[in-house]
């Protein structure tokens, strides 16, 4: 009994601690946001492998799911003679919750574990303590340029993604079934409002792309330096990135009132 | 670390075809205006609005002018409804506001109609002439009463 008690306290103990350092982690990459120099070349490297690398993947799942999403509510609305609402559900749906999350799991596998990744080897090889060696804090050289990449990066993807999706639902309810292509796109724009639906989606992708930056960086920086560690990190790196974008994209929801 | 010149043009690129995206998100899909046309503040006092919600369109011979703004009580307990619509319109002050419904899900909308006078509605004054929506509940309650008369 007293070794569960005992447990219980480890846990609990153990779980704040790592909140603490996560927070405390986040505080120092907002400090080196400003820092001189500004190491734009680096953030540009890293926007070029969250961004530009994770095109291809975004624009065919945004194109898959919007024709995916066009097939199965053709149907069902068919069923109910509401062809005519399929703009609307499309674009609600795909603006509101589709796009930020889906945008933001894909790009958790795609680049968040990378960048866990390539942190954690850094740290296994001791390159992490060599630039603390010549007086360069890693935090601001290595982890800032990357985490503010996924940050700038998830509301671009986002948009491509929700554009994209809307001309997969297109080609499938226009072109394939036959709904009329005036219909879908004017129902799409009557339902979709700038505040209350854009500003959403683009703020969920913000909150996400912040989340998952703070999230891979610091798993690499706070990795066992072996490489069952660094295997560790990325598996915890998509694992927890997943589950915060779940539980934001809820509470951001809940917050903003639907 | 050394420029490259490719990568940072598909950067750029990339940063583009975002913004680009999001854009059209905006602009078109979400109907963002960034110099709104000028617009003048209708009232309206109905007996029952039936579904009408904030943000109703406002039209004239089913072309969109303006939106719902607000809609209250005013002191009768009459629905009060507060709508903004483009200014310079000659909408003369014995024009009707009616509550229509479109499409099949029912959205109710704002029908104006136009009157014969030369003077023309101002900024903040309210219509005289109002219709109220048309309740599918009560017609067939009308109906059913009727229907059990007649027996």
């Amino acid at each position: 009994m007293s070794s569960l008690v005992h447990d219980l306290g480890a846990r609990s103990s153990s779980l704040v601690g790592s909140l603490g350092r996560v927070s405390r982690f986040g505080l120092s990459l907002l400090r080196a946001l400003p820092k001189r120099p500004t190491r734009f070349g680096f953030f540009v490297h890293a926007l070029f492998d969250a961004g530009v690398l994770s095109m291809a993947l975004i624009c065919l799942s945004g194109f898959t799911v919007g024709m995916v999403l066009g097939l199965q509510l053709y149907t069902t609305l068919t069923r109910f003679g509401a062809a005519e609402g399929l703009g609307a559900v499309v674009g609600l749906s795909l603006v509101r919750e589709l796009g930020p999350v889906l945008t933001g799991l894909l790009v958790t596998g795609r680049a968040g574990s990378a960048i866990t990744a390539e942190i954690g080897a850094m740290k296994a090889t001791e390159q992490l303590d060599g630039l603390r060696m010549m007086a360069i804090d890693p935090v601001h050289f290595v982890a800032m340029p990357r985490a503010l990449a996924l940050t700038v990066a998830m509301p671009l993807l986002n948009g491509l993604f929700i554009t994209l999706a809307i001309g997969g639902a297109y080609v499938v309810g226009v072109n394939l079934q036959g709904l009329d292509g005036g219909v879908y796109l004017s129902g799409l724009e009557n339902a979709v409002r700038f505040g209350d639906d854009v500003g959403q989606s683009l703020l969920k992708s913000l909150v996400f792309g912040m989340l998952l930056g703070l999230i891979a960086t610091y798993k690499g920086h706070s990795c066992a330096p072996d490489s069952a560690g660094v295997a560790r990190a990325t598996t915890s790196t998509v694992v927890t990135a997943s589950v915060s974008i779940l539980l934001a994209d809820y509470m951001i929801t809940a917050l903003w009132g639907v | 670390m050394q420029p490259d010149s490719t990568r940072d043009l598909t950067v750029g690129l990339f940063v583009l075809i975002g913004l680009s995206t999001l854009a059209y998100l905006s602009l078109k899909v979400g109907g963002l205006e960034f110099s709104p046309g000028e617009r003048i503040e209708l009232h309206a006092t109905f007996d029952d609005i039936g579904g009408l919600s904030v943000r109703a369109p406002v039209r004239i011979a089913g072309v969109k002018i303006g939106q719902v703004s607000d809609i209250g009580l005013d002191e009768d307990l009459r629905a009060l409804v507060s709508m903004e619509v483009d200014a310079g319109l000659p909408l003369s002050i014995d024009s009707s506001a009616a509550i229509r419904t479109s499409g099949l899900l029912g959205d109710q909308f704002i029908s104006v109609e136009l009157g014969a006078e030369d003077d023309v509605l101002k900024d903040g004054d309210e219509f005289t002439f109002t219709e109220s929506a048309l309740s599918i509940d009560k017609l067939i309650g009308r109906f059913v009463q009727n229907s059990g008369v007649s027996d």
